[in-house]
């Protein structure tokens, strides 16, 4: 019943090398409306590459990325790597991509309320009330309505990272990306963020997580990526990842960070 | 005492024959003339900083050989080049079409020359000022769909300013004082009126010292109001709390 669900987001078989270095060996993943895909991995086995080849920040050497049934056009450039066909298709595909990422990236000359209607109003073009409206409706979810005109830098970490959130929620995303989202956070700053993040997977966002919060991954994923070594190693139900899993490396790695 | 008090007050006074009114247009012409340059210097520095920046070859290359040149010549022959061989080259080249040669405007080019050459400044004054931009501003930038042209505008350029203005107001200062190399061309700004002035009178410097609290009053103003601008652009970013030492 679960297959019934439209598709979101399909990645299939991207590789990326960094110089000599290959950094994605051919992964595949694919998230239907309401998955919460976690992907999780030691550093270096690719996740963050993984994530931001999605949204071609970083240009794939080759594979295919659709979202909500539209593929990416892409084509080889010189240099080994794709690039678009057409950058226009490619932002507005972004346009519809919430990311997060790990050091929040807030605009600094804008304040919080600023950040969040900023793709709004400029990319998507909605009219800058409609986008106050509903960025004081995100703000107030994510408990930040009364920072709403403080600038990023004097915010905590974990107030600038739920600026961020909000921000990436008021493009109305079909996907979200999340990269590392708590790993630049002091640890008593973390659970505020995590609590967003878990109450956004409740209302079934569709979401792709890249994090080193194993806990909070076996809590909210419907789906588990373990990366190693730029390939899929193994992957599955949570249960399956934390409990059971059949890879002796992704036994291993489970295992020393539960403990 | 009093009789050369009142000379003075009559020298300087606005109304000829006084010679105040012809400091007074020559400082006009200062300003309106650094003005232009500033603006063309920012509009190539501009263009020069995101065209090194580009990585592409040829225009980086094209854009190396012009900071590298203008930086490296002194102004005063920049000046006299560009503008006697600018305007040569450019009547040959209408002669060339069986066009009419052609009067330069000697404003108009003092503005061009001086502009050209403050480009060349200002596109490393501006490189360094993009080159500071958290990356991460600009993939953000990138993953909200931003095209290039929308993130220059709301994001490089408002992003960049805090680290460009001090480089930026220097230029400023330094081309009110450059523009009064545009006297060898024979265009008339304050430095050249402030010379006639005193030749005529030979009240040399009764003149000069009227004309450095003309140049020093633009420059305090001018330092309002970078200083104004500069609080505003860095309106986000925190006080160093006791400075940079310590």
């Amino acid at each position: 019943m679960a297959e019934l669900r439209p598709q979101a987001l399909c990645v299939e078989n991207l590789h990326k090398r960094f110089g000599t270095q290959e950094v994605l060996k051919g992964v595949s993943a694919t998230a239907r409306k309401g998955d919460v895909i976690a992907i999780i991995g030691s550093s270096g086995s690719g996740k963050s590459t993984f994530l931001r080849c999605i949204n071609l920040l970083e240009m794939p050497d080759s594979g295919r990325i659709t979202v909500n049934g539209e593929e990416i056009g892409l084509k080889p450039a010189r240099g080994g790597h794709l690039q678009p066909k057409s950058w226009r298709q490619v932002e507005r595909i972004r346009g519809g991509l919430g990311m997060v990422f790990q050091s929040f990236n807030l605009w600094a000359h804008m304040t919080v309320l600023e950040n969040i209607i900023e793709a709004p109003v400029h990319v998507l073009g909605l009219s800058r009330r409609e986008a106050i409206d509903k960025a004081e409706a995100l703000l107030n979810k994510v408990g930040l309505y009364d920072k709403r005109d403080a600038y990023p830098a004097f915010l905590s970490g974990g107030q600038q990272q739920r600026a961020a959130i909000a921000r990436a929620l008021c493009i109305d995303p079909a996907v979200m990306l999340f990269d590392e989202p708590t790993s630049a956070l002091d640890p008593e700053l973390v659970g505020e963020v995590l609590k967003v993040i878990r109450g956004l997977a409740e209302e079934g966002r569709t979401m792709l997580l890249v994090t080193h919060e194993m806990r909070f991954a076996r809590d909210v994923s419907s789906h588990v990526l373990f990366l190693h070594q730029g390939r899929v190693e193994e992957e599955g139900p949570p249960h399956q990842i934390f409990d059971a899993p059949v890879s002796a490396r992704c036994r291993e790695f489970t295992a020393t960070l539960s403990r | 005492m009093a009789t050369a008090q009142q000379g003075i007050l009559d020298l300087l006074s606005p109304i000829p024959p006084g010679w105040g009114g012809v400091l007074l247009t020559g400082a006009a012409s200062t300003i309106t003339i650094s003005a232009g340059a500033f603006l063309i210097g920012l509009v190539m520095g501009t263009g020069g900083a995101l065209g090194k920046l580009s990585g592409n070859r040829p225009l980086g290359l094209l854009l190396a050989f012009y900071t590298t040149a203008i930086r490296a010549v002194p102004e005063l022959i920049l000046i006299v080049g560009l503008y006697y061989a600018g305007m040569d080259g450019l009547n040959r080249l209408l002669a060339l079409l069986n066009l009419p040669a052609f009067e330069l405007n000697g404003f108009a080019v003092a503005i061009a020359v001086l502009g050209f050459v403050q480009g060349a400044y200002m596109t490393e004054v501006l490189r360094g000022a993009m080159l500071a931009i958290p990356i991460g501003q600009i993939e953000a930038a990138k993953a909200f769909g931003m095209g290039p042209r929308l993130r220059f505008r709301r994001i490089v350029l408002p992003a960049l300013l805090p680290n460009a203005l001090p480089g930026l107001a220097n230029l400023w200062m330094a081309i009110m004082k450059d523009s009064a190399l545009i006297a060898v061309v024979g265009y008339q700004e304050l430095a050249l009126a402030t010379r006639l002035a005193g030749a005529s009178t030979k009240h040399y410097f009764l003149f000069f010292t009227a004309s450095a609290f003309i140049y020093l009053a633009l420059t305090l103003v001018s330092n309002r109001l970078f200083m104004l601008l500069e609080r505003r652009v860095r309106r986000g970013q925190p006080k160093v709390a006791g400075g940079l030492a310590r």
